[in-house]
């Protein structure tokens, strides 16, 4: 493949051929460092946790059964359970992609010494959100884990859950990082709490999408974690169909986007 | 020293936006060499670095490093250079040891390559004590030295040295300059930039003086300060006031004269000549020393610094 002489290493940002290639030594070196910070993963677990038995369970107990926008009729908690999986799939994606990552490419220049390698900006994206999907999988199986032991787990679809929120991670955090290569100081992340805030809560997490009237609806379906609430709580609940692919195709198209424009944005902003 | 052209440039240009760094430069470094960028801040040394290390895409001119084209055969030219740049950024979620293993992992080599290697590494950076310590908590001249051993876990046929020794004591910058004589003498080329004369004199076989983006000299340390300046400098320090006044009778007296803000330079073949001349003159300067010149002589003679900041 050739380029132009003056862009002479942006190539490297092409996503193609998508192999993980050199990103594994980068997905390598972060859990080097994690060895000596695992603590900080049983944070990113024990929230969605704390809302499971205080909204699912506590509150729960006032509600009685909620019918699905599938149409079966289950109990609050078990149908608030696979919401808080894709949203601590979500949560513990942009934790990761945001701050860790801001920390890293303007302070510790982390990405600078990479690049002074083979290493290229796509390995760095790839392995960056690589290695949030490792997190944040690790928390939705403890979570799902939980779930399970607490009877909120109706269908051996669950077994897909895990999978299903590795999407959810991969494409809030493409996404995340892709921001995040915006970013100028510490105070913009306040604009990520404003988008995710809405979104945990509205995204036919706590209450079906019927809910709502039907112009509002829409605004709902266009958001991302709605597609990841639906995925989880069809296959937590048992109700699957083949229009879950759509689900699977708008968080997958995310995903790639984000990685493609990440990998551009540290060539643009790092190899100048 | 072969030669084989490891680095050649012809007419490199740099720029961003409106901003020229680097203007048309013509270089060419030799297997085997120590070669030296040396200049003042903002000469253009570090962007010319960051091309060559093919971190920084070249505006115009032809770059070739080991014979390939950085615009094409950038990751094949980076895994055979040891990069050390100018601030350290050393992964301080990591051992000292660590540091070395992870660097190595990006390079492609395997585990027990990079295992062996780290152990040869932490014994010529004087770090194997202190390999299971974190990174933080290390001296200024040990960070150092561990990025200079992390420059070279890939075993580079080059390595850039983006000004090794800035912000070190004297301790510390002997300490890694008797490492860099090492390198030399394996038949590692080095490409240092610097600001220090006295560091280009130690390790440069062959330098460039930059500035604003140009190179205004070119050759060994020698050749320079035979071509640009004198044999010997004479250091005049008067009282107050005097020098101003004095100017003009060492100035009939002598080569080239520079002012700087608190003495006199003055350039001539026999120092005490000249200095036994200036005394028949009436010339009573507070004190009076004669030195064989330096690099820095050439240096401010082709700057101008002192003039100028």
């Amino acid at each position: 493949m050739t380029a132009p002489a003056s862009h002479g290493t942006r190539w490297r940002a092409v996503p193609f051929p998508p192999g993980l290639g050199m990103a594994r030594f980068v997905l390598a070196r972060n859990a080097a460092a994690f060895r000596r910070s695992w603590v900080l993963l049983l944070s990113g677990f024990v929230e969605p946790v704390f809302y499971l038995f205080s909204l699912g369970v506590g509150l729960g107990a006032l509600i009685g059964g909620v019918r699905t926008d599938g149409g079966a009729l289950v109990s609050y908690a078990a149908f608030v359970a696979p919401a808080l999986l894709a949203a601590s799939a979500m949560n513990g994606a942009i934790f990761d992609a945001t701050f860790n990552v801001f920390f890293k490419l303007k302070y510790q220049r982390l990405y600078d010494a990479m690049l002074a390698t083979p290493v290229g900006p796509r390995d760095i994206a790839v392995g960056e959100i690589a290695w949030s999907l490792v997190r944040g999988g690790l928390y939705s199986a403890m979570f799902l884990l939980v779930a399970l032991v607490a009877g909120l787990v109706r269908s051996w679809w669950a077994l897909l859950a895990v999978p299903a929120a590795l999407l959810v991670g991969l494409a809030f955090g493409a996404v995340a990082m892709f921001t995040t290569t915006f970013m100028r100081s510490w105070q913009d992340f306040d604009y990520v709490t404003l988008a995710i805030q809405p979104m945990f809560l509205f995204s036919a997490t706590f209450f079906p999408l019927s809910t709502y009237p039907e112009a509002l609806q829409w605004v709902v379906r266009a958001t991302p974690l709605y597609h990841g609430v639906v995925l989880e709580r069809a296959l937590l609940l048992g109700e699957v169909g083949w229009g879950l692919l759509w689900h699977v195709g708008y968080l997958l198209v995310l995903g790639v986007v984000g990685v493609v424009g990440t990998s551009r944005r540290i060539a643009t902003l790092l190899l100048t | 020293m072969t030669d084989e052209v490891l680095l050649e440039a012809r007419g490199l240009t740099k720029s961003f936006g409106e901003f020229v760094a680097v203007d048309g430069i013509d270089v060419l470094v030799r297997r085997g060499e120590a070669f030296g960028f040396l200049g003042p801040n903002g000469a253009g040394k570090s962007s010319t670095m960051r091309m060559v290390g093919c971190v920084s895409p070249v505006t115009g001119g032809r770059l070739r490093i080991l014979g390939l084209d950085p615009a094409v055969d950038g990751a094949a030219i980076r895994a055979r250079l040891g990069v050390c740049p100018q601030q350290d950024m050393l992964d301080e979620d990591l051992s000292v040891e660590e540091n070395l293993w992870v660097y190595g992992r990006f390079f492609g080599l395997s585990r027990r390559e990079v295992r062996a290697r780290t152990d040869e590494l932490l014994e010529f950076a004087q770090l194997t004590d202190r390999r299971h310590d974190r990174v933080e908590p290390l001296s200024g001249g040990m960070k150092r030295r561990l990025t200079i051993a992390r420059a070279l876990v890939n075993n580079p046929e080059v390595l850039l040295l983006d000004e090794p020794t800035t912000g070190l004591d004297p301790q510390a910058r002997h300490v890694l300059w008797d490492r860099l004589y090492r390198l030399k003498r394996e038949g590692v080329t080095l490409i240092i930039t610097t600001h220090y004369m006295d560091e280009a004199e130690q390790l440069c076989d062959r330098l460039v003086v930059m500035d604003h983006g140009r190179i205004v000299a070119e050759g060994s340390p020698r050749e320079l300060i035979e071509a640009y300046s004198t044999r010997e400098v004479v250091e005049l320090r008067f009282e107050d006031e005097q020098q101003e006044r004095h100017l003009g009778s060492v100035e009939a007296l002598a080569e080239r004269v520079e002012a700087l803000p608190d003495r006199l330079l003055v350039y001539t073949a026999d120092g005490d000549d000249t200095l036994a001349a200036l005394h028949g003159r009436g010339v009573r300067p507070l004190s009076a020393l004669v030195r064989r010149s330096t690099l820095e002589d050439v240096f401010l003679h082709l700057t101008g610094r002192s003039l100028v900041d």
